[in-house]
């Protein structure tokens, strides 16, 4: 048998670890992870883990939904870039590739005492080591007269899926002179960019469409926003009479969204839209906070060392259910906090080397057709374990089309490479 | 993008008598006559100098505005009415330009 150097460092570790200090779980038959929700995050971690496990440790994924759309380019999606198909995906091979559990159920709550995870439909799983990924929850509530009823007509879209499809669909039955009015949510949210570069899609499609009459109203609870010099540079150029953005100081501060209606009243003014795309506040999935992995602020502290809960040591919380310093929360960002974690699982359960980690990040935005911009950094943590950002990098206002052109065509390569990584 | 659209909050309705909060905001970018441009040359000065308020012909509030004050000028202020009638809002920039916004308010 000829061994590779991961290997051969598994083996070394194994049995030095038996001889010198005893590390309980090795004792046992194999040692089990959960990982809770099959996002960017989620999937990452348990092809990680049980790639590099290779057999060693038994994988089970919890995700609810039997296939993945990706939330990174649902705009593109709906600006008509993207097929619907394109951005959905399997979660078959992480079952016969890399041998990993996939179970379609809903994770409610963990039981950290016992050390298992509970299902809605009553089942347990129980684990050594438990991931946390279940992305975003919304708070309807921050918003005066929406709920999670009203978002079937004033869709978020801001989980990828039905929702998408639906907001799709609005649009489409757009005809000219009726108008989108989009609600941005405050910080922190998913996708910092998302709002804007969805906007550039909805104007994309009202310019293709040849609509003159037709607006697309932004307003923001946020005096100002990501990538905002670049965005407003590309609108001023492709989409001049068609996109508005309003801060709360013009628009006073929302007081009801009628989504029955299309209505959106605002302190100073009202805004009638046939679309209305109405974003709420967020926080982390729901399993989160049942599970007593939140602080006040809706999200799990963790140490930037490990992606470690700071309120459990068998627990792993990774992607936008973080608390993750610097790093926004992006599907890129749990990708990559989730070889960390998974780094971390496996040094736990076999004694497989642990680095210090290295994260890393980058946001694309399309603006028009060929024309995307960029923001992202490096990252690693500091001695108080919080993610800090070693490097950063924007995109510039007046770059060439060649370039913008370029960023594009790395951010679709980027798509594949990360779905792939994701998904085997 | 920034044009020049009054927004305005009066209640539709009050009683006889009631004292109502009115709100306006102009989007004016107030451009003060201080800065230059890229090339050194100054921007000319152009600011919405005159703000007026009558509500059926009658004064109900008005005041002149200087450079130091911020772009997209809001203003709040009371006003008691005892009768239907209209709020007219005017706001005058430096170049004449004239921006107007009408309100109605009945009496229940």
């Amino acid at each position: 048998m000829k061994l590779n150097r991961r290997q051969f460092n598994a083996i070394l570790a194994t049995s030095v670890g038996t001889m010198a200090a005893p590390v309980p779980l090795l004792g046992q038959a194999k040692p089990k992870v959960v990982v809770i929700g099959g996002g960017a995050g989620g999937a990452t971690a348990a092809r990680y883990i049980a790639r590099d496990g290779k057999g060693t440790i038994d994988v089970t994924l919890i995700e609810n939904s039997k296939t993945y759309t990706s939330c990174f380019f649902s705009n593109l999606f709906l600006g008509g870039f993207r097929t619907f198909d394109s951005i959905t995906h399997s979660y078959d091979r992480l079952e016969s590739d890399f041998g990993v559990s996939v179970i379609n159920g809903y994770a409610t709550e963990i039981d950290r005492d016992q050390k298992a995870v509970k299902l809605r439909d009553g089942s347990s799983i129980a684990y050594d080591r438990v991931v946390v990924a279940p992305g975003i929850d919304f708070d309807y509530e921050s918003i005066p007269g929406y709920s999670k009823e009203a978002a079937d007509l004033a869709p978020h879209a801001w989980q990828a899926g039905p929702q998408t499809r639906k907001l799709h669909e609005l649009m489409n039955a757009l005809t000219d002179g009726q108008d989108i009015v989009m609600l941005a949510p405050p910080n922190p949210y998913r996708c910092p960019p998302g709002p804007y570069e969805r906007a550039s899609m909805m104007a994309h499609m009202i310019k293709t469409k040849g609509f003159k009459n037709s607006r697309v109203t932004i307003l923001d609870v946020k005096p100002k926003f990501s990538k905002q010099a670049l965005f407003s540079e590309g609108w001023q150029e492709h989409y001049p009479d068609i996109i508005e953005w309003l801060p709360p100081d013009i628009h006073g501060g929302v007081i009801n969204v009628d989504a029955k209606a299309g209505v959106v009243e605002t302190d100073l003014d009202t805004f009638e839209g046939a679309v209305l795309n109405i974003i709420p506040a967020m926080q982390a999935g729901a399993i989160a906070k049942t599970s007593g992995l939140t602080d006040e602020s809706g999200y799990c502290p963790v140490d930037g060392a490990s992606m470690r809960s700071r309120i459990d040591n068998d627990v792993f919380v990774i992607g936008d259910a973080s608390i993750a310093g610097a790093m926004p929360k992006s599907g890129f960002s749990a990708n990559s906090q989730a070889k960390i974690a998974a780094m971390n699982v496996r040094g736990d359960l076999s004694g497989s080397k642990v680095f210090a980690p290295k994260y890393g990040n980058t946001c694309w935005s399309l603006i028009s057709a060929e024309n995307s911009v960029k923001v992202g950094a490096q990252y690693s943590a500091n001695e108080q374990g919080e993610i800090v950002a070693d490097s950063t990098f924007i995109s510039a206002t007046g770059e060439s089309t060649d370039l913008r052109s370029l960023a594009y065509r790395e951010s679709v390569g980027w798509y594949s490479a990360i779905v792939a990584d994701m998904f085997g | 993008m920034a044009k020049a659209k009054a927004r305005i909050k009066v209640p539709k309705t009050a009683s006889a008598g009631e004292i109502i909060t009115i709100k306006s905001l102009v989007n004016h970018r107030m451009e003060s006559g201080h800065r230059t441009d890229k090339d050194g040359r100054a921007i000319p000065r152009k600011i919405i100098n005159k703000f007026t308020c009558e509500f059926n012909g009658k004064p109900v509030f008005s005041c002149d505005l200087g450079t130091g004050i911020a772009a997209n000028p809001f203003f709040e202020f009371k006003a008691r009415v005892m009768e239907a009638g209209t709020f007219h809002f005017t706001w005058i920039d430096d170049e004449g330009i004239k921006i107007e916004a009408r309100k109605e308010i009945d009496i229940v």
